[in-house]
């Protein structure tokens, strides 16, 4: 019934807006199925018992970190579930950035794609990268039966040995190496057969982040920081419109630039290839370029589409989709004590990660090789296919990634560097994009109108919940099939509304889509950042309409929920909610059940009434996400996105004006800065449940925490994102 | 042709003199520690000290820095053991970790001539360094970490 999120292809991309690869239909990728023994390596060298380790005759072993490091912390989490089942010294391990083989490295929930995001990688890897340490740990003791004479079952392992009790001898893992042999059928397991969250010796156990000593260095490298012989420098000269072309390209004075080599005309831009990046720059500002301007967006300036997404929003007449449909709420809704209903808006948000976009690539004829900061391989190789190269020729290294927040999922910035590198065949290009381009040309958070209605009985619970979300698809532009065949139902945009844990009998969400010609795209929280924030603000509009306390109100509607319940029980502990707060302070409570992850915070927050300044103090976050990897950095994480989601309420937008975005940089795109940090204090509540995500749980809480403790503050609901300051001002 | 020291060694640059600092020391000398984050001073991920003065590198011209003497990241403590650098993986400060060398830069500035900051001289201070990551009070606190230990 619930369609599930199957990752991204992009289809439509390559057809609409590069017709370079003359004739093909369709150029998705396939991801191959899951297989953890089918590649085996040389025997020359280190022993591999599998394709996610190598194991060193000097006794280092070597594990393969499938997904993108982007400072969620995978580079140590997940290597170290094989660490846990295959018993190895974690002071032994060395981590390696996988290489782009999906058939090995593929996340089954993306259909066995490399692909970071949607907080997928623990519950993804959780347990096949376990198996493929307990198949590499059975593949050691077999080696060790054998060499020593004795049956397997008289063996155990102690961290990066194996050692027979009875004869007291011991073999150290890079013993074994020296002699171990490759199985002709690699021993197979089942889940059943995985230790138990009791028997962790290092799941859930605070490790220091492989990646962090050279973070504090420089020398950790990112796809930025990438350097080849010979390489050249590049950047882009972009529509300021989206799907306008260059029409006439005025490039004289470009070419005068000392160290520009090339002005190369690309579909969507202009490329300017140097010897160095300052002189790519200064032939970009020399560049003259008339563009076309039939383009569909030149129609969009965002004042106009909110309006008018909001008016659609509010015309009941209109359905669009029925994405979910519980009991009969139409019916519902008209049986009610009280009604309520209320609108929402989100403003267009950038990801801007703190390193902007970029990418290296060399051609050489009919092959090509990649450097880039990317969420995800599968794409990277997708772009190599949509510019014309088969797989066999492509070669993808993936680096460290200064911030992803979806938008490193998207992948033009490969394209610019393949078809850049075309023009200098065996010299590495490498593409970067000025801040200004990665504000006005990424794929946005969509702009969204919502609207609920809720029909509260007698004793003021809502028997009855509707929800209307208007806004461009994400989905439909990230992977159309799964769009198709998921009925039209956006599961990214409307992510957070398509399930809730609140008990309400009748319940029904629409999904009304809007195609404006602005490409939208993924964000850290995407659809729960905007889609809790009515939620979380209506339920507590609801509440005080009900005359009861927030907690007590969302408790009661969380009955048959321990685990919601127990993670706002320990927030109202934490926070000490029903304590007197200083003058001119109060607080806000909010829950979110996304990623199969249950969160609730609570906002310490003042106001000045005449500017409409908003100050969150402190704020207080408990987090049951099962099986904690790595305690003390799922913390960091709740903390990280709190500040991520606080910083688009308070101040972030981009909005468009005919199709020209109106902000461009840090100046008119303010992200949060050290002097309007609050403290955070985080709980991470220790459940043996099966993990959930992390990366973005933090987000949806904290945008309606703050608002209900402002409605408390001004009694006024703001139900826009960003904040309107205007409306706190008295 | 632009000569200086960097990292207490003599350097120099055949670039324009017009070049931002960033991009001679990034691609013409090879310290990539060094992070383009803005290019207009409005995120610190280029922070270098020259002269000791903490600098956007983004926005100072080669020219401006003939003579000087420039410290990067990779300059600030030769085992990459400085107490900041301790302290920023005692508290686990990085995450994304892009923005840490200019962090670390602007807070070693902070610490050379105030060795025990109260949090809101730290916050006037680093104000100016963007952190996606939002690692902001983690950074607080390795700064006073490293404080402490001084």
């Amino acid at each position: 019934m619930k369609p599930e999120f199957e990752g991204i292809v992009f289809q439509g991309i390559s057809r609409r807006a590069f017709l370079l690869s003359s004739g093909a239909a369709a150029v998705a990728v396939t991801f191959g199925g899951l297989s953890l023994s089918k590649k085996v390596l040389a025997q020359a060298g280190p022993y591999a018992p599998n394709g996610w380790v190598r194991v060193g005759t000097d006794n280092i072993v070597t594990i393969y970190a499938p997904a993108s490091e982007m400072g969620q912390g995978v580079m140590t989490a997940m290597p170290l579930l094989i660490a846990e089942e295959m018993d190895l010294d974690w002071n032994l391990c060395r981590v390696e950035q996988a290489p782009a083989d999906p058939k090995i490295f593929g996340n089954p929930l993306f259909g066995g794609g490399m692909l970071t995001g949607a907080s997928r990688t623990t519950r993804g890897y959780y347990e096949i990268m376990r198996l493929a340490g307990m198949q590499a740990r059975e593949i050691m003791l077999q080696n060790a039966g054998r060499k020593l004479d004795v049956p397997v079952s008289d063996l155990s392992t102690e961290p990066h040995y194996v050692v027979h009790k009875a004869s007291g001898r011991r073999m150290s893992y890079g013993e074994i190496a020296s002699f171990a042999q490759v199985p002709s059928s690699p021993p197979q397991f089942t889940r059943e057969r995985l230790k138990s969250p009791k028997q962790f010796r290092l799941i859930g156990k605070d490790i220091g982040r492989i990646d962090v000593p050279d973070k504090v260095s420089g020398r950790a490298k990112y796809g930025i920081d990438v350097r080849q012989p010979g390489m050249l420098y590049a950047t882009v000269l972009r529509a300021p419109v989206q799907g306008e072309k260059p029409e006439k390209i005025d490039d004289a004075a470009a070419k005068k630039v000392p160290g520009v080599r090339a002005v190369v005309p690309l579909p969507y831009g202009v490329g300017v290839v140097a010897d160095t990046y300052w002189a790519a720059r200064k032939g970009r500002n020399a560049l003259k370029v008339s563009w076309s301007s039939g383009a569909k967006a030149r129609a969009y300036s965002s004042d106009k589409a909110l309006a008018e997404f909001q008016a659609r929003a509010r015309n009941l007449s209109d359905t669009g989709l029925e994405f979910v449909k519980e009991g009969d709420p139409e019916g519902a809704l008209k049986k009610g004590r009280t009604f309520i209903q209320a609108e929402y808006s989100s403003q267009h948000v950038a990801q801007v990660p703190m390193e902007p976009m970029n990418c290296t690539a060399r051609v050489d004829g009919d092959k090509v090789e990649i450097w880039s900061p990317s969420q995800a391989a599968s794409l990277v190789a997708l772009a190599a296919t949509i510019t014309g190269f088969k797989p066999e020729n492509t070669a993808i290294n993936i680096t460290l990634l200064g911030g992803g927040f979806g938008r490193r999922v998207d992948f033009d910035y490969v394209i610019d560097a393949v078809l850049l590198a075309k023009n200098f065949q065996g010299s590495a290009v490498k593409v970067v994009w000025p801040r200004e381009d990665d504000v006005q040309f990424t794929k946005f958070r969509p702009l969204v109108a919502q609207h609920l209605s809720a029909a509260l009985d007698p004793q003021g619970n809502p028997i009855a919940l509707r929800h209307r979300i208007v806004g461009e698809s994400v989905y439909a532009r990230a992977n159309p099939p799964a769009f198709q065949k998921a009925g039209g139902r956006d599961i990214v945009l409307c992510e957070g509304a398509e399930h809730i844990t609140y008990g309400v009998p009748n319940r029904v969400l629409y999904y009304l889509r809007e195609q404006r010609g602005i490409d939208v795209g993924f964000w850290r929280g995407v659809g729960s950042g905007y889609t809790k924030f009515a939620i979380e603000t209506f339920i507590d509009e609801l509440a005080s309409i009900a005359r009861k306390d927030p907690v007590a109100y969302r408790l009661g509607l969380l009955k048959n929920s321990p685990r919601a319940r127990e993670v706002i029980e320990e927030v109202v502990r934490m926070s000490q909610w029903h304590s007197p707060r200083p003058r001119g302070r109060a607080l806000g409570i909010a829950y979110s059940d996304s990623w199969e992850t249950h969160c609730a915070q609570v906002a310490e927050v003042s106001v000045d009434r005449k500017t409409g300044a908003v100050r969150v103090h402190e704020v207080w976050c408990a987090v049951d996400c099962g099986v904690a990897l790595q305690p003390r950095n799922v913390a960091a994480q709740m903390e990280s996105a709190i500040m991520f989601g606080l910083s688009a309420a308070l101040a972030e937008q981009v909005t468009f004006k005919d199709g020209v975005p109106q902000q461009s940089n840090f100046h008119d795109y303010p992200v949060l800065r050290m002097d309007q940090a609050p403290l955070v204090h985080v709980k991470v509540m220790v459940t043996e449940n099966k993990p959930g995500g992390i990366g973005e749980v933090g987000l949806p809480p904290i945008a309606p925490a703050v608002a209900n403790a402002l409605a408390k503050l001004t009694g006024k609901r703001l139900r826009d994102l960003p904040f309107k300051k205007e409306m706190l001002k008295a | 042709m632009v000569k200086f020291v960097v990292n207490g060694r003599e350097a120099h640059s055949e670039q324009p003199g017009d070049t931002p600092l960033l991009w001679v020391v990034r691609d013409e000398l090879g310290l990539t520690g060094t992070k383009f984050g803005c290019g207009i001073a409005q995120c610190g991920a280029c922070t270098v000290h020259v002269n000791g003065v903490p600098t956007r590198a983004c926005i100072t011209p080669v020219s401006s820095v003939a003579g000087k003497r420039i410290t990067t990241i990779e300059g600030l403590s030769p085992a990459a053991d400085h107490a900041l650098q301790k302290a920023w993986i005692e508290e686990q400060v990085p995450q994304c970790g892009y923005c840490q060398s200019g962090q670390i830069m602007a807070a070693a500035a902070l610490l050379a001539k105030n060795k025990k900051p109260t949090r809101a001289q730290i916050v006037a201070h680093m104000k100016g360094n963007l952190c996606r990551c939002g690692t902001y009070n983690q950074i607080v606190a390795a700064i006073q970490r490293a404080a402490k230990q001084a």
